[in-house]
């Protein structure tokens, strides 16, 4: 009786058939191409919004979003009902979320590329910033010939640092998560190291740097600064990346294959160097590559446990060390000559050029290696 | 004397191989948590001058806590900031990848989020140095204009754009990959037969996201979200570059404030003695505050995983 009622109100109160007024399901559908009329509409009153308040680029792109978001979620509430049009909203959100997450990325990217590529040439790679002072910047400059002085001493200094504590954390990152799947199954030790490492993935880079300092400060006096300190400072946050990748992969190996070996009589050990391993060998590796991309760009842990230094230096058990990423910041805070900063600036971002080509080759090797070690399919 | 094959010498030089590795094994483990133990020790070890010593002689005069305080409530500020930014355009990229993208770049575009957790923090600090904060001064001047009355956006604004906002926003754009790429894994895992159960009952895709997906989710979205909070609060380059540094000011469009990992990253080179004492205090502080964060994430995820069934 009642819906007899609402039926008969909505018929008097309304011109259309009311019938179809109920069925959301039948209701009126936007055509393909409102939502593109939409959206000109909004770039064009954008525009002009943003010219009455003198134009640039980023008030007439968020004016025009705003009033694409607000007209199309009304525009649909209208046409196809109020959760069709909420779902509209919602979407378009999202959709800007994405956007919005992807404008830093790109100006990132092209910053680096635009300010990088000028000083990127064999001279840069291949010398060093010893003798380079800010007299020599000045006289650069005045007479405006190429920058000298390049990060050949950095280079050489990540890439020694980063070794070392490859060196040091792959072992005992990968023996820890044999540990924790192999032998450590539901006892006490295994949760609490299991919790401590999900822990270590939190422990700030400078703090594992100041740790390190602590530790060998300690051991060899105050101001101990050398390669060695920060590859221990590195392996501090390199160690928990190891252990997670190691044990995720090697959770994944089927226990018919530990079983298959156990059941032909090879101990435990072998079982594990010989049959889990190499099946998890991809994921291992590609885990390792990411944690070396990870640490190679670290900057804190370095400043404070290998110094500065403008020589090129190899011996990462004595004397200060450059990397990468400390030559940039030290670049950029304080320029070689504070007059005339740009040739430092210049050698920044080719530094930082530098630097992200390293990362996304470690990237794109993680990916190769885990593709190349993968079990085959078989069949 | 026929020895049996099974127990040959063979098999016994194989039990102490079995030893030796379990015990490396073991060994490696125990190393991890003797190191997490000895982070504390250390740092607590060379920071106790500073405790012990006459308040007169810490930086500031008034003892460590008037020092560590102010610096304690800027690192919150700026990861405050980060995760206000970098939370609802994080889960909404990851939604978008996730259950709105097409399937065939859903996958290319999840790899280029990925990417932005690649780049190294002394990259973003160098861009939000020389290119950010240039370009969010007219934004600040606007701030100023308009919503000054309010403390947070009082003027005059920074004219290098160098200001604890800037800071915080670059700090977003480095946990927004960390909170994506977490999020993103969860609602991947959401049962398909929910889904499509909530869209066989007539939901829209947004309906089916609220009903399905985010109660799943949310314990994963909160873990993420305090892993996060851990990587702003530890952050050390992007705000030693992007920051002017200075007295603890409410403003965040004023030179001004400072967070803990960046007082020890500038002031660390030259110290000595007392000073330097004083600085791994701070970075015990620091310790501390992420220690308990990141306690606190893995809590939830351990509580909720009980009555979730998600694991």
């Amino acid at each position: 009786m009642s819906t007899m009622t609402t039926n008969q109100n909505s018929t008097s109160g309304n011109l259309t058939p009311p019938v179809r007024k109920r069925n959301s399901l039948a209701k009126g559908k936007l055509p393909k191409w409102a939502i593109w009329a939409i959206a000109a509409g909004s770039i064009i009153i954008g525009a002009a919004a943003s010219t009455l308040t003198g134009f640039n680029v980023a008030s007439f792109a968020i004016y025009s979003a705003i009033i694409f978001l607000v007209a199309a979620s009304v525009i649909t509430t209208v046409a196809e009902g109020k959760r069709r049009g909420k779902n509209a909203m919602w979407t378009y959100l999202i959709y800007a979320a994405f956007i919005v997450a992807v404008i830093p990325l790109v100006s990132v990217l092209y910053t680096v590329l635009e300010k990088g590529m000028p000083g990127m040439n064999s001279h840069f790679l291949f010398s060093s910033m010893n003798g380079v002072t800010g007299a020599v910047d000045n006289e650069t400059v005045a007479n405006g010939t190429p920058v000298v002085g390049g990060a050949y001493h950095a280079v050489m200094g990540t890439l020694l640092i980063t070794l070392w504590a490859t060196l040091i954390s792959v072992p005992v990152g990968m023996l820890t998560a044999v540990y924790l799947v192999e032998y450590g199954q539901g006892k006490a030790l295994s949760k609490a190291i299991t919790f401590f490492v999900d822990v270590m993935t939190g422990i700030p880079s400078i703090v594992a740097g100041l740790f390190a300092a602590a530790f060998f400060g300690m051991i060899l006096g105050p101001n101990a600064r050398m390669g060695i300190v920060a590859a221990v400072a590195l392996s501090v946050l390199m160690i928990p990346t190891v252990v997670r990748s190691t044990e995720e992969m090697l959770k994944i190996v089927p226990n018919e294959l530990r079983e298959a070996s156990y059941a032909l009589g090879v101990r435990r050990w072998r079982t594990i160097l010989k049959v889990v391993i190499p099946t998890a060998i991809s994921g291992i590796a590609s885990g390792v590559t990411l944690a070396i991309a990870r640490v190679i760009g670290e900057t804190a842990p370095i400043l404070v446990t290998a110094g500065i230094a403008s020589n090129i230096n190899l011996n990462v058990f004595a004397n200060w060390m450059s990397t990468l990423p400390t030559f940039i910041y030290y670049q950029i805070l304080t320029p070689t000559s504070p007059t005339n900063i740009d040739p430092s600036v210049q050698r920044a971002w080719a530094a930082a050029l530098l630097l992200i080509l390293m990362v996304m080759a470690l990237n794109l090797l993680a990916r190769l290696v885990a593709s190349i070690f993968a079990p085959k399919k078989g069949r | 004397m026929t020895t049996n094959a099974l127990t040959s010498k063979s098999s016994t030089s194989g039990r102490a191989g079995d030893k030796v590795f379990s015990g490396a094994a073991l060994a490696a483990g125990v190393l991890i948590l003797i190191t997490l133990f000895a982070v504390a020790v250390f740092l607590l070890i060379q920071a106790l001058p500073t405790f012990l010593a006459d308040p007169a002689e810490i930086s500031g005069g008034e003892g460590f806590f008037a020092y560590i305080w102010p610096i304690v409530i800027g690192t919150v500020i700026a990861a405050a900031i980060a995760l206000l930014i970098a939370t609802p355009i994080g889960i909404g990229v990851a939604l978008f990848i996730s259950h709105f993208a097409p399937r065939k770049v859903a996958g290319p575009l999840g790899y280029l989020i990925d990417l932005l957790a690649a780049i190294p923090s002394v990259i973003y600090g160098a861009w939000g140095y020389m290119v950010l904060a240039p370009a969010l001064v007219p934004g600040y001047e606007w701030l100023a204009k308009n919503l000054g009355f309010i403390p947070l956006f009082e003027g005059p604004a920074s004219q290098t754009g160098k200001t604890m906002l800037t800071a915080g926003i670059v700090l977003a754009v480095m946990v927004l990959p960390i909170i994506t790429s977490l999020s993103r894994e969860i609602f991947l895992q959401t049962p398909k037969l929910h889904e499509e159960a909530a869209l066989a009952l007539g939901a829209t895709r947004w309906e089916m996201i609220t009903t399905a997906v985010i109660p799943f989710a949310r314990p994963g979205i909160i873990s993420a979200v305090m892993l996060g909070l851990g990587r702003a609060l530890g952050e050390t380059m992007a705000v030693a570059l992007v920051l002017s540094t200075g007295n603890l000011i409410p403003s965040l469009i004023k030179t001004g404030n400072q967070t803990i990992a960046a007082e020890i990253a500038l002031n660390f080179p030259e110290a000595f003695g007392l000073r330097l004492a004083e600085l791994i205090a701070a970075g015990l502080v620091l310790f501390l505050i992420t220690l308990v964060v990141n306690m606190i994430a893995r809590g939830i995820i351990a509580r909720h995983k009980e009555f979730s069934g998600a694991n």
